[in-house]
């Protein structure tokens, strides 16, 4: 039997002078028992108990390292205690944010009517009386619904075309161009302009254009264009110089013209990347707050007409329910009505995301077998 | 159906770089003739002047005539588009258009110029460019399938059948078979010999064995040194290019002594 | 056939590509004339505020006057987010190009991409209705043990309303972009360098520190530099958040406001110069985030190799 010819060993010694495997669990254990001791004596809350555990795991880990291993490896090990808090850490505002959200969001989601009544007649006398004599909260969201709609797709039917035939120039014609250079450098300054710039933006230019206070619909639809119009420009270009050289010689080759050859072969190539692009820019100025709040105004109904009239959408209706509650002595129904729509929006958000990982799955060109 | 090539003292040129200098040839109409030569001798940039493909490329510009039985390509007024419809190209890989089926890829000349043609036209037109690819058999049960769904060198033999669906006068093949393993290759070499009966083809080639196989006549390109040009040193029938060059580099090329 | 086979053209063909790159053209001019324009009526709309009488502007003391303590106010807000977001970022990217397992990251990714997609009102009211209120406890600890520092004077805000409060809503907010943009370039450094450090016996960290960091660099400046144009300016989480006023050195006690925030909680009901004096404050945010972002695509253009900014 060869077995008995080799000695068996406890430990290679290849591992020799390092920490057992279960060290770190023993260390969460211990720091998670000492760590609840702690806050015993001053008065226990999870978040302090999550906080001083974390810092007694890291000290215990490290030093125990720095004991037994010597001072590379304990540094190694608060690199990767440190990184792994730092996303942890992040991860905090976001599980929050959400359950907040939730939280705060559902009753009013759930309260009958909230979808489909704008807040039309809706005074302070109906929120005291709720929050007072525990009558439902009456008004909802719809009239501000309807506004994000229409600002958002005017905003679209805007920059769709504008940004994607710029990239078109940029990839197809632009190139080494000064121009085209220009372009490119432009458009990634736009992308850092402030929302609310880009707000005063349009405020300015139809003040100027057509009379100082006007205040529509098509004025925010103006303001979320010149934040959405980089974003499509960015992502078409990507998508666009993807697109393989060889399919376009093979165009020219059959001779077909450069403008049917962009129209046909590549943008139908780069289509997916290009649709889900757009999905993620409506995505991104949908939630966009403060350039609707100084271009349409605010308004309490139902407004179809985004050329005339203050117009209402959700962000702005969550911002101004929150900061001028309908009933100021009794902000609860206004409140409920914030959160609520907060979570639309959120919903909206995230429904427009996941669109675009679908858009980009469904419109991607078929490798049939 | 298809016409002879005279390039008149041809030079291209990529910005101030002169890339092929001072090339005169005759190609004959319904004749087979290969290009061969190092890699980087201007063989395929050469070939792309034959119908204006280098001006995609920007700065490319050429100097001299290339007549098309007697039409220069390079007129006034000459349209690159109209050349290009008259002198179809086939490249090195396989480019089928991805969202398109395998029918749609035949129709791809048409269609994409919007020519109105008629169902009962585009079924013949797809079945006659098919079979004149020697694909049809393979394909004809999946015609609504995606072209990319095809094997290399069926894919290879889609992008000829689209070329010939343009009822070009002249097909430029640049290294068609490079990307394909040996059966496909043979497939594509049984196909030239079958195009010569109706159209002029010019194919360029790193392959020697394949240039004497399918080619009447054969051209041998070569460069002095990196940053020269690239020249055409001998032009004539394959068998004497291959068994009785009169050049010394031409020898010494396709004996294998370098390249 | 004579040579007209050549030169007769194909029907619509030569005009429609004309009209057609005279289009992209065009809309690639428009993009400039807008970027021209923004500037333009920004400075027109602006003009009545720098040259009306002093007296007549909000404070009294002339536009300068009334600008600058905003501005400050905007540098504290954005300077507190970056301090506490670009460690933590670049945490998160390190995590997610070099800790987390394979088949993790990109779902991780995704995760941060979430963060970056709540829209700022959200983030607002989160701050304004969850962490102020949690937070306002720590505040009295901070003036009552580090009140001697200027910045933690006491008494502290009871509801948390502070310009720290809005500070930290920023960094939550500008977190995603630094993340992203660092993870990219950190997943850019050349394998050959990690694996060199990596052979030399080097640890985890210490190959980071040789090898991930000092390529990134670059990166992380540009993508810092990105969410300072970001964080400064951001409207909401500020107007929703800081529950506002002077200028004021301790950032635990009510006080201070941002040009984005004074903009979006005045503008609406503002008439007649009032309306000038904001757009006039606009127009300094936007130059000032102009210049932000400028140095930032400079050094990512200055390093072609980390354009991974998408």
């Amino acid at each position: 039997m060869t077995s008995t010819l080799t000695p068996v060993r406890k430990r290679s010694a290849l591992t020799k002078g390092q920490l057992p495997k279960a060290a770190p669990y023993i260390v969460l254990a211990l720091a998670l028992v000492v760590g609840a001791a702690i806050l015993a004596l001053v008065g226990f809350n999870a978040f302090g108990w999550g906080l001083v555990s974390a810092v007694l795991f890291a000290a215990g880990l490290v030093g125990w390292s720095a004991a037994v291993e010597g001072a590379r490896k304990a540094k190694d090990k608060l690199a990767t205690c440190l990184v792994v808090g730092a996303f942890l850490v992040a991860l905090l505002p976001l599980i929050s944010v959400i359950w907040t959200v939730l939280v705060k969001g559902l009753p009013g989601l759930l309260d009958p009517g909230f979808l489909n009544t704008s807040m039309n007649g809706v005074t302070g006398a109906f929120d005291n009386k709720s929050a007072e004599e525990g009558a439902p909260v009456v008004g909802g969201i719809y009239h501000a619904l309807l506004g994000t709609v229409q600002i958002t797709l005017l905003a679209t039917v805007i920059s769709v075309p504008v940004g994607l035939l710029t990239s078109i120039y940029l990839v197809e014609y632009g190139e080494g161009k000064a121009l085209a250079r220009a372009i490119t450098f432009f458009v990634d300054v736009m992308t850092g302009i402030p929302s609310i710039v880009a707000g005063l933006f349009a405020a300015a230019f139809f003040f100027a254009v057509v009379g100082p206070g006007t205040k529509t619909g098509a004025v925010a639809a103006v303001a979320l264009s010149v934040l959405m119009i980089p974003v499509v420009v960015r992502s078409s270009e990507e998508m666009l110089k993807i697109v393989p050289n060889e399919l376009r010689e093979a165009a020219y080759a059959l001779g077909v013209r450069k403008w049917r050859t962009i129209l046909r072969v590549v943008i139908p190539t780069a289509i997916s990347g290009i649709a889900s692009g757009v999905t993620l820019a409506i995505a991104r100025v949908i939630g966009e707050t403060a350039p609707i709040l100084v271009t349409a105004g605010f308004a309490t109904s139902i407004n179809n007409n985004v050329f005339g009239g203050w117009m209402a959408s959700l962000p702005t209706f969550i911002y101004t329910q929150i900061l001028n509650p309908t009933s100021p002595s009794n902000p609860g129904p206004s409140d409920q009505r914030a959160w609520g729509a907060a979570l639309v929006l959120i919903i909206l958000v995230m429904l427009l995301n996941l669109a675009a990982r679908l858009v980009a799955r469904i419109f991607a060109p078929k490798a049939g077998r | 159906m298809s016409k002879r090539i005279d390039v008149k003292d041809l030079n291209v040129y990529y910005g101030k770089f002169l890339a092929v200098e001072d090339v005169n040839i005759n190609i004959d109409a319904k004749s087979v003739t290969a290009f061969i030569g190092p890699s980087g001798c201007g063989k395929s940039t050469f070939l792309r002047t034959l119908n204006r493909m280098h001006e995609v490329i920007p700065g490319a510009r050429v100097e001299g005539e290339v007549l098309l039985d007697g039409d220069n390509l390079y007129g006034p007024g000459v349209d690159p588009v109209t050349v290009r419809s008259q002198i179809g190209m086939v490249f090195q890989r396989p480019n089928p258009f991805p969202t398109m089926s395998i029918r749609d890829n035949v129709l791809a000349g048409v269609k994409l110029n919007n020519k109105k043609i008629s169902k009962g036209e585009a079924d013949s037109l797809v079945e006659r460019s098919l079979r004149g690819a020697n694909l049809w058999n393979e394909v004809k049960d999946r015609l609504a399938k995606p072209g990319s769904g095809l094997s290399g060198g069926q894919q290879q033999r889609l992008c000829i059948a689209r070329a010939i669906a343009v009822e070009p006068q002249v097909i430029l093949m640049d290294e068609p078979c490079s990307a394909l393993d040996p059966i496909s290759t043979l497939a594509i070499e049984d196909l030239i010999n079958e195009l010569k009966d109706e159209y002029t083809v010019v194919i360029v080639t790193h392959n020697m064995q394949q240039a004497a196989r399918v080619s009447d006549k054969t051209a041998f390109f070569n460069i002095a040194g990196t940053g020269k040009p690239g020249k055409l040193i001998e032009y004539g029938d394959t068998h004497t290019i291959f068994s009785n060059p009169t050049v010394k580099a031409t020898e010494d090329y396709v004996s294998g002594r370098f390249g | 056939m004579t040579s007209t086979s050549l030169t007769k053209s194909q029907g619509a063909g030569r005009a429609g590509d004309k009209v057609f790159s005279g289009a992209t053209l065009a809309a690639g001019c428009l993009i400039l004339a807008v970027l021209f324009g923004v500037a333009l009526f920004l400075v027109i709309q602006s003009l009545p505020a720098f040259t009306a009488p002093a007296e007549d502007i909000q404070g009294g003391e002339g536009f300068l006057a009334y600008i600058w303590p905003i501005v400050v106010g905007t540098l504290i807000a954005a300077v507190i987010a970056l301090v506490i977001a670009t460690p933590v970022a670049i945490g998160v990217a390190l995590f997610i190009s070099h800790y987390a397992p394979r088949g993790l990251a990109s779902g991780l990714g995704y995760v941060v991409d979430l963060l970056a997609a709540i829209p700022s009102v959200v983030y607002g009211a989160w701050g304004a209705a969850f962490l102020a209120k949690e937070i306002a406890p720590a505040y009295d600890w901070l003036a009552k043990n580090m009140g001697w520092l200027p910045i933690f004077q006491g008494p502290a805000s009871a509801t948390g309303k502070t310009i720290l409060t809005a500070g930290i809503v920023l960094a939550v907010m500008v977190l995603p972009i630094i993340t992203s943009l660092s993870r990219e370039i950190f997943l850019q450094t050349p394998k050959l360098h990690e694996e060199a450090a990596l052979a030399l016996g080097a640890t985890r960290w210490e190959m980071i520190r040789m090898a991930v960091l000092p390529f990134g660099r670059p990166g992380i400046v540009s993508a810092v530099m990105l969410g300072l144009g970001r964080a400064l300016g951001e409207t909401m989480a500020v107007a929703l958040v800081l529950s506002s006023g002077a200028l004021t050195a301790s950032l635990i006690q009510s006080g201070n406001q941002t040009i984005a925030a004074e903009i979006a909680l005045n503008f609406p009901e503002a008439s007649g110069l009032k309306v000038s004096t904001l757009i006039a404050a606009g127009l300094v945010l936007f130059v000032i985030t102009l210049g932000v972002n400028m140095i930032a695509r400079w050094i990512i253009t200055r390093h072609k190799e980390f354009s991974g900014a998408n």
